[in-house]
């Protein structure tokens, strides 16, 4: 497992541009195609998004986020110490529903799962730590 | 992100260009909720020049929606493609909008 970068920052929107830019950047220099960028940057944004809105709602909070390459897999690792949430336990939304049944909310997990090959969580000491996967090919 | 928009025919021609992800959704919304205020009840969206949404994009996209059934408005769609348009389809958004060809073709029949 090697690291590529490694970036903490307060969990707020402002520094989302700075994270994506991070991932966008690593993923670039790992040989993913623009299309295939996109679906990391997709991905990555719902996961970050989905922790500056919810993980802290009492006092505010870090996230960091570890790009990593191991065995032709490119990881995202992505940590806060707020309120524990797997995204894998969440139910996937009704795509088929229409305007006025749609709720919003809900999708951004669902994307996330759909752009990775591989979405983990795990709560380690108080953190919540999620580990993004998509091969290298 | 960059927002034009301009009036054509009975319709706002809204054309995004850059990025529509968390941090831009917002300033997208309230500027169509800017037009509605002013009592504009149709939009077709450009995306000719738009390179990627997120689920933001979309809320907002959705939340718009709602708001213009009570005016019996609409949103309609054009310029989907590439990662745009995949996202439309995983969530099942490009069946709930109506999605033209072209700008052209769509103002045809707003």
């Amino acid at each position: 497992m090697a690291v590529l970068t490694s970036l903490k920052v307060s969990a707020k929107m402002e520094n989302l541009g700075r994270l994506i830019e991070s991932v966008s950047g690593c993923a670039k220099a790992q040989g993913f195609d623009q299309e295939r960028i996109s679906k990391i940057e997709l991905a990555a944004e719902e996961a970050l998004v989905n922790i500056i809105h919810y993980a802290y709602p009492e006092r505010p909070g870090d996230v960091e986020m570890i790009c990593q390459v191991d065995r032709g897999r490119f990881i995202i690792e992505i940590i806060d110490s707020g309120i524990p949430f797997d995204v894998t336990a969440t139910p996937d939304p009704d795509v088929t529903a229409g305007i006025q049944e749609r709720e919003p909310g809900g999708l951004g997990i669902f994307f996330m799962k759909k752009m990775m090959d591989e979405v983990r969580y795990r709560r380690e000491n108080d953190r919540n730590i999620l580990t993004l996967i998509i091969q290298k090919r | 992100m960059k927002i034009h928009a301009i009036k054509e025919g009975n319709a706002i021609v809204m054309s995004l260009k850059g990025r529509l992800d968390a941090v831009a959704s917002s300033e997208f919304e309230t500027s169509l909720v800017d037009w509605i205020s002013k009592g504009e009840n149709n939009f077709l969206l450009n995306f000719t020049e738009l390179e990627y949404i997120s689920s933001a994009g979309l809320r907002s996209i959705l939340a718009t929606s709602k708001k213009l059934k009570e005016t019996q408005g609409k949103i309609f769609l054009t310029g989907l493609h590439g990662p745009v348009e995949e996202v439309f389809k995983i969530s099942g958004f490009i069946s709930i909008f109506r999605v033209f060809a072209s700008a052209e073709a769509a103002l045809k029949e707003i």
